[in-house]
């Protein structure tokens, strides 16, 4: 159960960016041209202990050159990172969830208990609801609570706690009390050989539950800045963190405490004949297979949603209505998908726009299978095919 | 309480004479001793009880008995070792984690239980399928994801089961068995047969609210449930005492009786077993805390060693290893010598090696085995995939 990236990192080597094949690497846009620093002192000390105050306000352009120190790391050390920074920016924030004062079995939360102590970083039992509805009461005292899930296959039992505890706290107090101040940090998705538990996308049940945002980063330097915006948006937000990405997506970020927007989309890649909604590590299969569509003339339009409720539906439908077609991929099942709600809503406003029907390239309606991974996927040669079919409809 | 006592000393001298079964075939060679007669051995220590009378310490076995306890353990232990070096070289693929130093409460449970008995536990569960008569050749396969594992491949290491022999399983999330066991001893009582469900989950997940919930249901309704906590000590890396306030499972109950056994003698083991059976079909529940030790770590991605020290697994491998003490058991009493053992050890390791070898050459499942086992046989569910619209199957 513990850990299956301590599998899959080994032989690969672990040091941040050592080895580390670098997944997409349009994915860095915008954050590649900043200069990188030359000398690169340890994760740690790379961060400045800023003082405690208002937190830098969230970068509106995200294309513009961030300046200051770049550094190539992984995404657990980015994620790491953010959440130095938050427990440093804030003295009120808090870090919680099943081993994260060891650093966590995906080696997140490493060095926190060092450097902020066991009142502010702590172990919890392995009791799920127990955790999330904790993180509510702390919340509720105008706290940062930051839990942890270990895995987004075990948030299931907490499941009562996020949608009758947390998302409907301000509102049916009449806003006397929220719980803005909860992020809960889940792992999710396929890892190779993670089995029926250690696998699962859960992202569109929580995207039917109004009043909690879902943020799933797709990169170390989206991880960073949208994690360091769910933890300070004053609404409680689930924030699902690729974990097959962990270790082997590698990427320039900044040192600096800087914030992405939520509920913002990012045009990844710009085209012209088809737009592809995806969200998560389903966005570099994307992009491989938009590269390949390139090979036969076909210009692919590439659309990270990065928040999936409340979603970009102007940035997608902009998109769409340039385009003519929308192929939207993920690896939960197609059905009940968040990807529906994505195709219905660009139905109503484009309908007249479109060319051909919606593709959804997802994974099948079956349990998230163990030796059948590689057939379940939604994988490259899968949205290949869509975006040809598609295009030729 | 006399009573009970006396009732559950009647059964088990009755249950001496009932063959173990276990999956494989004995091949016991003749023994000095006389394999049938009666021996009566003390527990290791003690029991600790929480309102209630504990069952007495002595323990009435056979040579034979404790001959086959040794080769059931060793072939257990052989086969996490062996699965240790599979999954290493990835052939096992997956999530894996090992039974080693915990096996003499799955034997010690099995001896005093039938087949009609249920048991369900989480994913520590390939000696639980062992014990429960599972074959070596169907635990190897479905470890390797084949067609001929005990769950058709489908399943993995942490989904075994056996219908034939009340073994519901393997299940996934931490505590999430326990209700399941409730509910299944609702309807042994239901159907009066006399029998019980096991439901056994770890120290971490004796901190889950479900197991709060199952024992009050349990009590409450007076259910033939046992629930075996088997601590040993870490719930992942987390060590009991950071994680419970009262780390004393056994009195956790409150309202409901329980019995602090030590788990790696499977004598204990077994009269404490014996013992909870026959209480629970005429009071309802009870807890069993096994007080065990795993040596592998969590699973096959943790060393096992950055939460205790190498010294603590050592000590108790030397102090207080199951399979030791059974060995040491047998010499004392002169029921074979140590290099009969030993011959059963190599047989064990044989056979194991041998399994592997068969398990390998089955197949690997059809890629048309995902879409089965998810509705019943022909409900008329599809299941869509990768293009909604081409691609669509009726679920078989």
């Amino acid at each position: 159960m513990m850990n299956v990236l301590r599998d899959i990192g080994r032989g690969r080597g672990i040091g941040i960016g050592r080895n580390g094949r670098e997944i997409g690497r349009g994915i860095a846009r915008g954050i590649a041209s900043c200069s990188s620093s030359s000398s690169s002192p340890s994760l740690l000390s790379s961060l400045s202990p800023s003082p405690p105050g208002p937190p830098p306000p969230i970068n509106e352009n995200e294309n513009e050159n961030q300046g200051g120190d770049v550094k190539s790391m992984n995404l657990f050390s980015a994620i790491n990172q953010a959440l130095h920074i938050a427990l440093d920016s804030d003295p009120r924030a808090y870090v919680f969830g099943e081993d994260v004062s060891f650093g966590g079995v995906f080696r997140c939360t490493i060095g926190l208990t060092q450097r902020f102590g066991r009142n502010r970083v702590f172990n919890t039992p392995l009791c799920e609801q127990g955790i999330v509805g904790f993180g509510i009461g702390l919340a509720a005292m105008g706290n940062r609570a930051i839990a942890e899930i270990q895995f987004a296959d075990y948030i299931y039992p907490a499941f009562d706690q996020i949608v009758n505890e947390a998302a409907k706290f301000r509102y049916r107090s009449g806003n006397q009390f929220n719980c803005g101040g909860l992020t809960i940090r889940a792992p999710y998705g396929a890892v190779g050989h993670g089995g029926h538990y250690h696998s699962q996308s859960p992202e569109a049940f929580f995207c039917h539950v109004p009043g909690i945002k879902v943020v799933v980063p797709r990169s170390p330097q989206q991880a960073k800045g949208l994690l360091l915006s769910s933890v300070r948006d004053p609404n409680p937000v689930v924030f699902f963190e690729p974990k097959s990405l962990y270790r082997v997506a590698v990427e320039k970020v900044p040192a600096s405490d800087y914030m992405l927007p939520l509920s913002r989309a990012e045009v990844m890649r710009e085209g012209s004949d088809i737009t592809l909604v995806g969200w998560g590590a389903q966005l570099s299969v994307m992009e491989e297979a938009c590269i390949e569509a390139e090979k036969d003339g076909i210009s692919c339009e590439l659309i990270d949603l990065r928040t999936l409720i409340p979603w970009d539906k102007d940035t997608v439908e902009a998109s769409v209505r340039k385009t003519g077609r929308l192929l939207i991929s993920h690896e939960a099942p197609v059905t009940g998908g968040f990807g529906a709600e994505i195709a219905a809503s660009v139905v109503e406003r484009c309908f007249l726009r479109l060319e051909a029907p919606i593709a959804r390239i997802c994974g099948f309606d079956t349990p998230f299978p163990l030796v059948f991974e590689p057939f379940y996927l939604p994988t490259k040669n899968k949205i290949l095919d869509a975006i040809k079919s598609t295009v030729n409809y | 309480m006399a009573l009970l006592h006396r009732v559950n000393r009647a059964k088990s001298l009755s249950s001496l004479l009932r063959p173990l079964t276990t999956a494989h075939n004995h091949l016991h060679r003749p023994f000095s001793t006389d394999s049938s007669k009666t021996l009566t051995i003390e527990t290791s220590i003690p029991y600790k009880s929480h309102i209630i009378e504990p069952p007495s310490r002595s323990v009435e076995t056979t040579p034979a008995e404790l001959m086959d306890y040794f080769r059931t353990m060793a072939l257990m232990r052989r086969m996490e070792i062996a699965s240790d070096s599979l999954y290493k070289a990835k052939l096992i693929r997956g999530f894996c984690h090992l039974y080693d130093g915990q096996e003499a409460v799955a034997v010690g449970m099995e001896a005093a239980i039938t087949k009609k008995d249920n048991i369900i536990t989480a994913y520590r569960d390939h000696c639980i399928y062992l014990a429960r008569g599972g074959s070596l050749v169907s635990a190897f396969a479905e470890l390797m994801g084949r067609r001929d594992g005990c769950s058709k491949g489908k399943g993995g290491s942490m989904h075994f089961y056996k219908k034939d022999s009340g073994f519901f399983g393997g299940h996934g999330i931490v505590g999430a068995q326990v209700p399941l066991g409730v509910g299944l001893a609702f309807a042994q009582k239901y159907k009066k047969e006399d029998t019980v469900s096991f439901a056994l989950y770890g120290d971490g997940a004796a901190n889950q609210g479900q197991l709060f919930e199952a024992l009050n249901m349990a009590a409450l309704w007076d259910l033939p449930a046992i629930l075996v906590c088997e601590n040993n000590h870490y719930g992942m890396g987390t060590a009991e005492w950071r994680a419970a306030k009262s780390p004393a499972y056994y009195k956790r109950g409150d309202y409901v009786p329980g019995l602090k056994v030590d788990g790696m003698d499977v004598l204990a083991v077994k009269q404490a077993c014996q013992f909870a059976k026959e209480y629970v079909l005429k009071n309802g529940p009870i807890i069993l805390e096994m007080d065990t030790y795993r040596y592998h770590g969590h699973s096959m991605s943790d060393p096992g060693s950055t939460y205790r020290t190498r010294d603590e697994i050592s000590g108790i491998r030397q102090e207080r290893d199951p399979i030791e003490r059974v060995r040491k058991l047998i010499l004392a009493h002169d029921i074979a010598v140590e290099k009969d053992l030993k011959d059963i050890e190599k047989e064990v390791r044989k056979e194991v090696d041998e399994a592997i070898a068969k398990a390998k050459e089955s197949p690997m499942p059809e890629n048309s085995d995902l879409f089965t086992n998810i509705y019943v046989k022909g409900y008329g569910a599809e299941s869509f995939g990768a293009d909604r619209k081409v691609l669509r199957t009726a679920l078989p």
